[in-house]
């Protein structure tokens, strides 16, 4: 590999992947995973927005205490399909999708993933899946909150409960075989030289990610599958007038369910582990430790599932078993926060874009993680349960932290993806609003829930009003921190200046090609000769070690 | 040496040739690795894809022990007994294709598919059976579901809890022997073209680990269905 | 080259020879009461034969026993998040009597 100045070049390469074809039938047809990742990107935009516009109206009816705006009846839809719309289709493919499709490839120095068929064939059934909770949504809705409880959703609900249960069904199979690609590529793709204690931590991320889609999804495939049969066929698996079990559907859904919660949040913290160190300039503090907690995470992340169901008559050895086992997750992430922290000291830090993204994520899924262990506490649980409590705990992990890892990802390697950076000033004006406005629309339901008010009602006592309509203020600065990123990347792709290959600089494989990258990925395969994150050691990065001077470059000034 | 090399050289153009290996792999052994190493990650979300349903029928089983006993000896042994000798036989057929084709027999191997095959097809038309007899007897649930003459409410719908897990079951394993019979009936059909050889065989041996896995479900759903004390 | 391991026909034979001895056990033992030995003895003795069937077509017919460290490895994965997902959640149902 030639030495690369790490100045803003100022073409894009000749041939790039986003070139190589033309036509909508070699983007639909496309088994290269850059494209692929992109298909990903623009189709669960569509789902964020979906979910963002039932947030926007619950946010609004929220406003008054006596709920003017919509019936309890759609009230109850509006917060099921803003769960079900950002946790199936946005959350849980969102950075593995998009991100890990574009990146693992390139990180590890392969052509593709190991199956791009199968990566295509995972994006339509997700498509297949999405039309199939479209179908529900706009058919009548859903009512029985993201959680699918039964006898509730199959029994009682009068809502579309059927499609939007086979469409999670299909999408299932999306993510499994999205992490069986990972798993695939990961073991036996990588380049020579790239062993795994010198793999990006992004990618350490998305193996314990992938092991979870795998071991966890074919349980609320199968789960579903179980209610949905007995919704059509009036069946009794799960219904107690004929004998089955409500509580079992609870532990079977929660076996994924919490596990999921880690799909969302171990990508994100793969992202901080990559843009943390860069605008450090640092190698990572106790790399193998963070790679380690990733899977720690993964792996006890299976055996604490029950503390959801604190409430339901679960044995109280069980709960008491599974209150314990869940103060161990704090264990792995903290971890991960103490080596976050460590690389950040002594570093020379710039406040560019993902690094403001990263530091807000810290603080945030340090609140969220924190929180998680109020829940965690048996006693504490019976009085914050189901309460707004609950919501900020889970918004703080899965919008703080995962959305806050994805935005401030797709920003690090937007120039990657493009070839092109965005404007550096508006950039980080957006983070700050994203910031504020998730803290002044989530911090108060915080105080919401401890004082008592429960979640998924319409209505609320007077006296919570004033909080109501901090949070209701806050979401409104939030949508605008969402808006404006989606304005200035799409103007960048056209009008941003032209990023080159490594404008950070950054010290992975993936800043190591053109951008955008070929469709091969690499001229020739790469050989992997230097540790991850090794500042020192890379004169091809044309830093000077110790030199602060050396910031990064930025779009606009 | 100068010899391996063109060798390996020439083998490296016939490979790209034939379409054999993949654009994104680098050698025949990274591609075999990885598809391998993809159908046993595919095979472990199919245990816990099963195992969300063993799960349910440990619980209710273990909460309804004698009306599960009784709905369980309604089923016919002699046919689930056949079924399971059929079924492990059809995965001595599939181990035999796949040593054929790992050991350059050509010929062999569509005979040993044909017997795959035909022993699944054979374990579908007992199952189509035992189904018959399900619904001759009522015992498929919905709202002519009776599980015999005079039962009350409670013992019917305990007993159709059996029979839903059971239809549930078998019949999900039905659907993968199905696919399984797709899959074979194409790996026929590349056989008899003469494709696989011992270098390049990787559809069998993968075809043949999915259809033992179908095999394995088996052998727990035969005592777990048919076999509750029987005594 | 890999180490491609072909099992001889011998031990395919062998072990389809075995898996019928089993199955014909299995169904000789759900026809005796061993539930006087103690209760759920009958489960138990089904149970661990039919393991040990899946046992032998995995290491012989699915050649787990050739296979690489990896792969074993994932085999005992699925196996163990199995047992995880039926005991944690058994252990809810059993224990609800002791209080």
């Amino acid at each position: 590999m030639s030495s690369i100045p790490s100045t803003v070049g100022n073409e894009l390469p000749n041939e790039h992947y986003l070139n190589a074809t033309y036509g909508i039938r070699s983007w639909l047809l496309t088994t290269d995973h850059k494209r692929i990742a992109l298909l990903y990107l623009a189709s669960v935009t569509f789902f964020f927005f979906i979910g963002g516009a039932f947030a926007t109206m619950i946010r609004i009816h929220l406003l008054t205490p006596d709920g003017y705006l919509v019936t309890p009846e759609t009230y109850n839809k509006l917060f099921t399909m803003h769960g079900v719309a950002m946790i199936f289709f946005f959350l849980i493919p969102s950075i593995p999708a998009v991100l890990g499709n574009f990146l693992i490839p390139l990180m590890i120095g392969a052509k593709d993933l190991a199956f791009p068929k199968i990566n295509l064939l995972s994006w339509y059934i997700y498509l297949i899946g999405g039309c199939f909770v479209l179908y529900s949504f706009s058919t009548g809705g859903l009512d029985t909150g993201w959680t699918f409880y039964t006898p509730l959703s199959s029994v009682y609900s009068n809502s579309a409960v059927t499609p939007a249960v086979i469409g999670i069904f299909i999408n299932g199979f999306s993510s499994i075989l999205t992490g069986l690609n990972f798993i695939v590529t990961i073991h036996t793709m990588r380049a020579p030289g790239m062993t795994w204690f010198r793999l990006p931590l992004f990618v350490w991320a998305h193996y314990a990610t992938s092991v979870i889609f795998i071991l966890g999804t074919p349980v609320i495939a199968i789960t579903l599958l179980l209610a949905g049969l007995e919704r059509m066929f009036h069946l009794g698996f799960f219904n107690p007038v004929l004998g089955g079990d409500p509580i079992l559907f609870q532990h079977l859904f929660w076996f994924y369910s919490h596990p999921a919660v880690y799909i969302m949040i171990l990508p994100a913290m793969g992202v901080i582990s990559e843009i943390i160190p860069t605008f450090a300039r640092k190698p990572i503090f106790g790399y193998s430790f963070i790679a380690g907690s990733s899977i720690a995470i993964a792996v006890i992340g299976f055996f604490v599932w029950a503390h959801h169901m604190f409430l339901t008559g679960e044995s109280s050895y069980a709960a008491l078993t599974f209150s314990l086992l869940s103060y161990l997750v704090a264990i792995p992430s903290a971890v991960k926060v103490f080596n976050w922290t460590s690389t950040l000291y002594k570093g020379s830090i710039s406040y560019d874009t993902p690094m403001l993204y990263a530091l807000g994520f810290i603080g945030l899924f340090l609140i969220g993680g924190l929180t998680g262990l109020f829940l965690a506490c048996l006693g504490l649980d019976i009085h914050i349960h189901d309460t707004y409590f609950v919501v900020a705990h889970f918004h703080y992990i899965m919008v703080g932290g995962a959305v806050m890892g994805y935005v401030g990802g797709l920003h690090f390697w937007w120039p990657k993806i493009t070839g092109r950076l965005y404007p550096e000033a508006m950039a980080r004006i957006a983070a700050v609003t994203l910031f504020v406005g998730f803290n002044l629309t989530f911090f108060p339901q915080f105080i919401l829930g401890y004082l008592g008010m429960p979640r998924r009602y319409h209505s609320y006592p007077p006296e919570f009003q004033v909080l109501n309509v901090m949070s209701t203020a806050g979401a409104s600065i939030l949508a605008l921190g969402y808006l404006l990123p989606m304005i200035y990347l799409i103007w960048s792709m056209r009008y941003g200046r032209i990023a080159g290959r490594n404008p950070w600089p950054a010290t992975g494989l993936e800043w190591a090609t053109d951008s955008p990258p070929l469709t091969e990925n690499f001229d020739k395969t790469p050989e992997v000769t230097w540790e991850p994150y090794d500042y020192s050691n890379r004169p091809d990065l044309g830093l000077e070690v110790g030199q602060p001077s050396l910031a990064p470059a930025h779009g606009d000034d | 040496m100068v010899w391996q090399v063109t060798e390996q050289v020439e083998e490296e153009r016939r490979v790209h040739r034939t379409g054999e290996l993949f654009g994104q792999f680098e050698t025949m052994d990274q591609q075999r690795e990885s598809a391998s190493l993809g159908m046993w990650v595919f095979l472990v979300t199919e245990v816990l894809f099963f195992g969300g349903m063993f799960m349910t029928y440990t619980l209710n089983r273990s909460t309804y022990p004698g009306i599960f006993a009784e709905a369980s000896r309604s089923i016919r042994l002699s046919l689930g007994a056949i079924n399971t000798v059929v079924l492990i036989g059809s995965s001595l057929t599939m181990a035999m294709a796949v040593w054929a084709s790992q050991a350059g027999k050509k010929k062999l191997i569509p005979l040993f598919l044909i017997g795959t095959l035909a022993l699944g097809t054979v374990f579908l038309g007992i199952k189509a059976v035992e189904y018959h007899d399900k619904y001759v007897e009522h015992h498929i649930p919905g709202p002519s579901f009776s599980f015999e003459p005079g039962a009350d409410v409670a013992t019917n719908a305990h007993a159709q809890l059996f029979f839903s897990l059971y239809f549930a079951m078998t019949g999900l394993h039905a659907l993968h022997m199905i696919i399984g019979a797709g899959l074979l009936l194409w790996l026929l059909r590349e056989s008899l073209r003469g494709r696989f050889t011992p270098q390049y065989n990787t559809p069998v041996e993968l075809v043949g680990l999915y259809w033992h896995f179908v095999d394995i479900v088996w052998i727990f759903l035969f005592p777990l269905l048919y076999l509750i004390d029987r005594h | 080259m890999s180490e491609h391991h072909i099992v001889s026909p011998k031990i395919y034979f062998a072990i389809f020879a075995a898996l019928m001895v089993c199955t014909g056990l299995t169904v000789w033992a759900a026809e005796v009461d061993l539930n006087h030995i103690f209760s759920g003895m009958n489960v138990v003795v089904a149970l661990a034969i039919a393991t040990f069937k899946a046992a032998l077509v995995v290491l012989f017919f699915m050649h787990g026993k050739y296979s690489s460290k990896r792969t074993q490895m994932v085999i005992i994965c699925s196996v163990f998040w199995l047992a995880v997902m039926l005991f944690m959640t058994m252990s809810d149902y059993l224990t609800r009597a002791w209080s």
